[in-house]
């Protein structure tokens, strides 16, 4: 198998839809890449994908996030499914490097056999879903992730996964639009990390539909879900319950202990269940595309602004604000003005 | 995942001096292609802390290490190396079993139908490296390999393999 020349998207995307794993990370790291290649691996996969479960994940570093998706991965795929994890790590800022240590603890579920496979006598493999884990970097703060998570998500979905899992962790304001741009966000939380005013803080707590308190088997463990019901509680009044009618649960899990991985599952197909029933499921996917959209344009808009201020009209404009003849203010609608008015000017790589 | 400084005899470099020469020349050649290099140790071999300092030589020198680290097999090294798309996969050995193992990785790679390179670092005898690589092995990296050698040996590794495959 052995291939000469390179193999265009097209036939990667035939091989991977075909069930060719080489042909799917190759696939992924166009995207990863973005440019010309990401776009066309987006059209092909749009036209097939629409159908998958998005599950965000996310927490605090820690909190033991890769460790309860590496169990969830093999309890959905002993239940015959085909789940797909994109596991998000941060990048060096100095270096660009990475050390994206998730999949180490999920190495297990790559061993997870589905159960039609256990009857089936020598020829396990082709009943064997083997779930895909892929790790990817945040390659800086440039909005590439918020353009490469949508675009990876929606090839998994038209290739057959389903969930498609995204574990980020809960910092930054990309990570969170990304999971809160799933159709459903887990939250995974630990004792040790603060008391109610915490939870009560705006933030990750807010776009949570199913909430986690790992580690239950330590100490503490029942104040942090006391502290998220309390939290809970008081939305009854303000926020999503009286909303929408919606209370997202508090399920307690333990690796060690090896409890919980099953609930949260439940816990996830009955979100799905009331997105579902309730209407909601199209409003997701529409809140998905929109920030999916406006990350694209934002990028492409960064850029223009970039060429702008590297241009002889911009470094003019910034000479004056220098030897004070414009305020930053003035100089920033003049540059506005221009860009508005010109086309871009350099077709995008 | 933390590095520890200088722990142990086994640290196989010098890294604070060079790793401004090995980030700074990881700059000039893959920008947006970044390497990404699976790490791992095959088999019963529990010396981990050679391998945890070259990861951070890689990260340092700008590649994406998928860190797979101790207990790993041919065939869940191949999964990751097909799943990320790897351009490289590291192996550390102390346990000499690089005679048998090194070789085994390399014809998993060739039979899951791929020509990504197999670099080994660790302990291997002087009289053991050629036969590693006339096993089909791209490079192996003795004690003492400074961090931006480690780096320079796995670029030149992906770069031989790419010329290989075109």
């Amino acid at each position: 198998m052995t291939t000469r020349t390179k193999p265009s998207i097209p036939d990667l995307y035939r091989d991977a839809r075909a069930g060719n794993r080489l042909a799917v990370g190759r696939l992924l790291t166009r995207v990863e890449r973005g440019g010309a290649d990401a776009d066309t691996v987006s059209e092909l996969a749009h036209a097939d994908a629409g159908s998958a479960h998005i599950v965000g994940i996310t927490g605090a570093p820690g909190a033991g996030k890769s460790t309860l998706v590496g169990e969830l991965v093999s309890h959905l795929v002993a239940a015959g499914r085909r789940p797909a994890v994109l596991a998000v790590d941060p990048s060096s800022p100095l270096t660009g490097g990475a050390i994206l240590g998730d999949r180490i603890r999920m190495e297990g579920s790559q061993d997870a056999v589905s159960a039609p496979s256990v009857t089936a006598d020598g020829d396990a493999e082709s009943v064997r879903h083997k779930p895909f884990i892929r790790s990817m970097a945040t390659r800086g703060h440039s909005g590439g992730l918020a353009l490469a998570v949508p675009l990876a998500v929606r090839l998994f979905d038209a290739l057959g996964f389903d969930p498609v899992i995204i574990e980020t962790v809960g910092v930054g304001q990309v990570e969170v639009d990304v999971v809160g741009a799933a159709d459903t966000a887990v939250v995974v939380a630990t004792p040790g990390m603060g008391d109610a005013v915490q939870a009560n803080k705006a933030g990750l707590l807010e776009v949570a539909d199913v909430f986690v308190v790992n580690k239950a088997d330590r100490p503490g463990a029942t104040d942090v879900r006391r502290d998220l019901e309390l939290m809970l509680d008081l939305s009854k009044v303000t926020g999503q319950e009286a909303e929408i009618g919606y209370r997202p649960p508090i399920v307690m899990a333990s690796a060690l202990e090896g409890t919980g991985a099953t609930d949260v599952l439940d816990a996830v197909a009955d979100h799905l269940s009331f997105l579902e029933s309730s209407g909601r499921r199209v409003d997701r996917r529409r809140h998905r595309v929109r920030t999916e959209i406006e990350a694209r344009l934002a990028q492409a808009l960064q850029r223009r602004v970039s060429n702008l201020l590297a241009s002889s009209t911009g470094q003019a404009l910034l000479k004056q604000v220098e030897a004070g003849d414009e305020s930053p203010t003035s100089v920033t609608r003049r540059l506005l003005d221009e860009l508005l008015s010109t086309a871009p000017s350099t077709p995008q790589p | 995942m933390t590095v520890g400084e200088t722990e142990g005899a086994d640290t196989e470099t010098t890294a604070a001096a060079d790793r401004e020469t090995a980030a700074e020349s990881a700059l000039t050649p893959t920008q947006d292609a970044r390497l990404r290099i699976v790490l791992a140790k095959l088999g019963l071999d529990g010396h981990d802390r050679g391998l945890k300092v070259v990861a951070r030589i890689l990260r340092d020198a700008g590649m994406e290490v998928i860190y797979l680290g101790l207990r790993q097999t041919t065939e869940s090294i191949v999964t990751a190396a097909e799943q990320e798309d790897a351009d490289a996969i590291g192996l550390s050995m102390h346990n000499a079993g690089h005679l048998t193992l090194a070789p085994a990785m390399v014809s998993a790679v060739a039979a899951a139908g791929m020509n990504t390179p197999v670099v080994v670092g660790g302990i291997v005898p002087e009289e053991d490296v050629q036969t590693l690589l006339d096993a089909g092995v791209a490079t192996v990296l003795g004690p003492g390999a400074s961090a931006a050698e480690v780096a320079q040996a796995v670029r030149d590794a992906v770069i031989a393999a790419e010329a290989d495959a075109s």
